[in-house]
């Protein structure tokens, strides 16, 4: 192994003592991408500013940490600890997750018509091993996705999500995985890891839901990868609602085949530090997606989105919308790149990145690239920062409303299209009085008057 | 009711309206006319407490209080309603969500208690009809991507819902087309009380054709040159406002020294 710096020995170690306690299951498909990934991860070490996809962000406050690696479940977590974060009615399905291992008793699974599977993966790594040799670990692997940060998840692999869904089955109700973190007794590294399979023609939403219990340092390095084959439609969403002292690492790579549709919402409103990283590869003739996303940040904290449109196939389609409000010293950050390969013919792809800046301190770094090696496509971006328009406010106040009303209603006005956007109605109404509340707070911190 | 005292405003150092004198008595109608460039718009935003425009001296008597040391939100919750030459969008806010908004702002202020949902709409939807406007506006965003049509007649609903004691309606017959105009006209008309008041600032005459007002002011390089009963308003719709030029040759145009 190469000489590696020492916060990586931390991993390294705790690795090495992994594999040897021989208390994970560790069939020789997985040993294999285990050793390949904390290889990997020896040579990578954590991103550091002077890459181009980081210089926006400095994991240096990460790397400083000694986390713990959550290993088993922490007893302690009862079901009303959770109750704000569970959202019932159509939800069918929720899987809950404690610092990223499967938490049975906290968990409420229906059945499931039509041969859907969703489980840990921890149980999938011996129930489904096929589908995951096929898949885990292939995906976020390459461009955009392929970061140590990635290769970490991978060398630690023990639990998170896995669904998958049967050609042409339709599942009927959003599944709603939520991710609890936890770490009243010093800082905690949790590692989901995601696998969702969407098999030919079927159709599913899936929520993905990232919350702190209470205002604790931990780190949630989280994985999804996402397949889709041909003709396939897959909602997802993922709400980030970290600790406002917790470090969110969330990466998300897709893959699509023919015809397929993917959507996806990511929400931001928590953590100190959080990157998001969301790969989409289109890689078959005719696939769509669409992006949404939204930061809502104040005080001091920092979130950095981060999207990778891979037009590998001809006739595809990706739409990209990411809105951010910031408060306070807040800074965020919206790296969207758009590859257009050499055979993607009759590409369509539009980006568009908005940003309201509701104070002085308020900061953001808005950067679009485009890369076009075909000819015949249709590509456009677009980028704003700026703050509320004074005639509107005027127009508010000329109805009534006092000034800090006027603001609060118009930055309302400008996250809920976002917001609107969500089509499962319990986590809509959720984060809508979630941003109202915090709409009301700052308000109320503002107001001298 | 509204007592206008020399008014002197401008914007960014350039003076707009260079002394203003008017009288508004409860129950009436006033119609404030003149050429583009007279000051109309600039008196109907200073009125409104826009904070663009800097009173360099006069006063605004309302209801016995001093209107310019009032915030615009101060304004309309003492009862006084601009309607917007050019209403301002308001994207991911809907009308009934903004309206409802408002309504219950004046309505706490004023010590009353608030509607609840079910209330406003039955209010909202009252004054629908009277606007002759669908329900399915109420929902939409506020202003955006509305006709101008729609944008004016979304002025009069808010006007019919908030029932100001003082509206001043800033050109809003401009831009309308017949239908729309009656619209806005009945309105106006359907509104008024011997409560309340109404100042109508209007380059045209057309809008008197549905609304007969008290008295007709023209306004000419900052100043109101002079006033009368509604045949003024005929006159300049005959001659135009040349001859006011020709009569007022002392009144320096804008900007000259």
């Amino acid at each position: 192994m190469t000489q590696v710096a020492p916060p990586l020995n931390r991993y390294l170690a705790a690795f090495e003592a992994l594999e040897g306690a021989g208390t994970v299951a560790n069939p020789a498909w997985l040993h294999r991408i285990r050793r390949e990934a904390i290889t990997r991860f020896a040579e990578q070490g954590f991103p550091t500013v002077r890459l181009e996809d980081w210089k926006y962000t400095n994991v240096a406050p990460i790397v400083g940490t000694a986390f713990l690696l959550a290993d088993a479940v922490p007893t302690g977590v009862a079901a009303p600890a959770i109750e704000r974060f569970v959202v019932r009615d159509p939800v069918a399905h929720r899987l809950v997750f404690v610092n990223g291992r499967y938490s049975a008793t906290l968990s409420s699974a229906a059945p499931l018509p039509g041969g859907i599977r969703v489980a840990s993966l921890a149980e999938a790594l011996s129930t489904d091993a096929a589908v995951l040799d096929r898949h885990l670990g292939r995906h976020a692997a390459s461009e955009g996705t392929g970061h140590g940060f990635t290769a970490l998840s991978t060398a630690f692999v023990q639990d998170g999500a896995f669904v998958h869904i049967p050609a042409g089955v339709r599942v009927p109700a959003p599944i709603h995985l939520l991710f609890v973190a936890t770490a009243p007794a010093g800082p905690v590294l949790a590692q989901p890891r995601n696998l969702f399979v969407a098999d030919r023609a079927s159709e599913a939403t899936i929520v993905e839901s990232y919350v702190g219990l209470a205002d604790d340092t931990y780190l949630t390095n989280a994985v999804t990868e996402v397949v889709l084959d041909e003709g396939a439609l897959l909602q997802h969403y993922k709400i980030e609602q970290e600790s406002e002292r917790a470090f969110h690492v969330g990466t998300t790579a897709v893959v699509q085949g023919r015809d397929s549709t993917f959507t996806s919402g990511s929400i931001a409103v928590g953590g100190a530090l959080a990157r998001n990283n969301l790969g989409v590869r289109l890689a078959a003739p005719g696939a769509s997606c669409a992006l949404t996303g939204l930061y809502v940040l104040h005080g001091r904290q920092h979130v950095d989105n981060h999207t990778f449109i891979d037009h590998a196939a001809p006739r595809c389609t990706s739409r990209q919308l990411y809105k951010g409000v910031l408060d306070g010293r807040a800074r965020g950050v919206f790296n969207g790149r758009v590859t257009v390969r050499r055979d993607a013919q009759r590409t369509d792809a539009h980006q568009t990145n908005k940003n309201l800046l509701l104070s002085e301190g308020a900061e953001v770094d808005t950067k679009p690239q485009l890369e076009i090696f075909a000819d015949d496509v249709k590509c456009t971006h677009g980028a704003a920062v700026g703050q509320l328009g004074e005639d509107a406010v005027f127009y508010l106040r000329s109805r009534g409303l006092g000034e800090d009303a006027a603001r609060t209603l118009l930055t309302y006005g400008f996250m809920s299209e976002i917001i609107n956007g969500i089509t499962v109605e319990p986590i809509r109404a959720q984060l809508d009085s979630l941003l109202m509340a915090r709409l009301r707070e700052a308000r109320v911190a503002k107001e001298p008057r | 009711m509204l007592s206008v005292r020399n008014l002197h405003a401008g914007v960014d150092g350039r003076e707009i309206l260079r002394g203003i004198d008017l009288e508004v008595k409860t129950g009436e109608v006033h119609a404030v006319m003149g050429p583009n460039g007279s000051g109309k718009s600039t008196l109907a935003q200073v009125l409104a407490g826009h904070p663009a425009y800097t009173v360099t001296a006069g006063e605004v008597i309302y209801e016995g209080q001093n209107l310019l040391e009032l915030s615009p939100e101060a304004r309309a919750r003492a009862g006084l309603f601009l309607a917007f030459q050019y209403p301002v969008e308001i994207p991911g806010v809907s009308t009934a969500q903004f309206l409802k908004a408002a309504v219950n702002e004046i309505r706490t202020r004023q010590g009353q208690d608030e509607l609840d949902a079910m209330e406003f709409l039955e209010l909202l939807r009252e004054k629908l009809t009277l606007v002759e406007m669908d329900q399915s506006f109420i929902s939409r965003a506020v202003n955006e991507g509305f006709s101008g049509g729609e944008k004016k007649r979304n002025e009069i609903l808010q006007l019919a819902v908030l029932a100001p004691r003082l509206a001043i309606l800033d050109e809003t017959d401009s831009g309308l087309d017949i239908d729309a105009l009656r619209v806005v006209a009945t309105g106006i008309n359907g509104l008024r009380t011997p409560d309340n008041a109404t100042i109508l600032v209007t380059h045209y005459q057309r809008l008197l054709n549905y609304i007969t007002p008290d008295q007709v002011h023209v306004l000419f390089n900052g100043r109101i040159v002079k006033s009368g009963g509604k045949e003024l308003a005929l006159a300049l719709e005959a001659h135009g406002y040349d001859w006011i030029k020709d009569e007022f040759p002392a009144v320096a145009p804008l900007g000259a020294a």
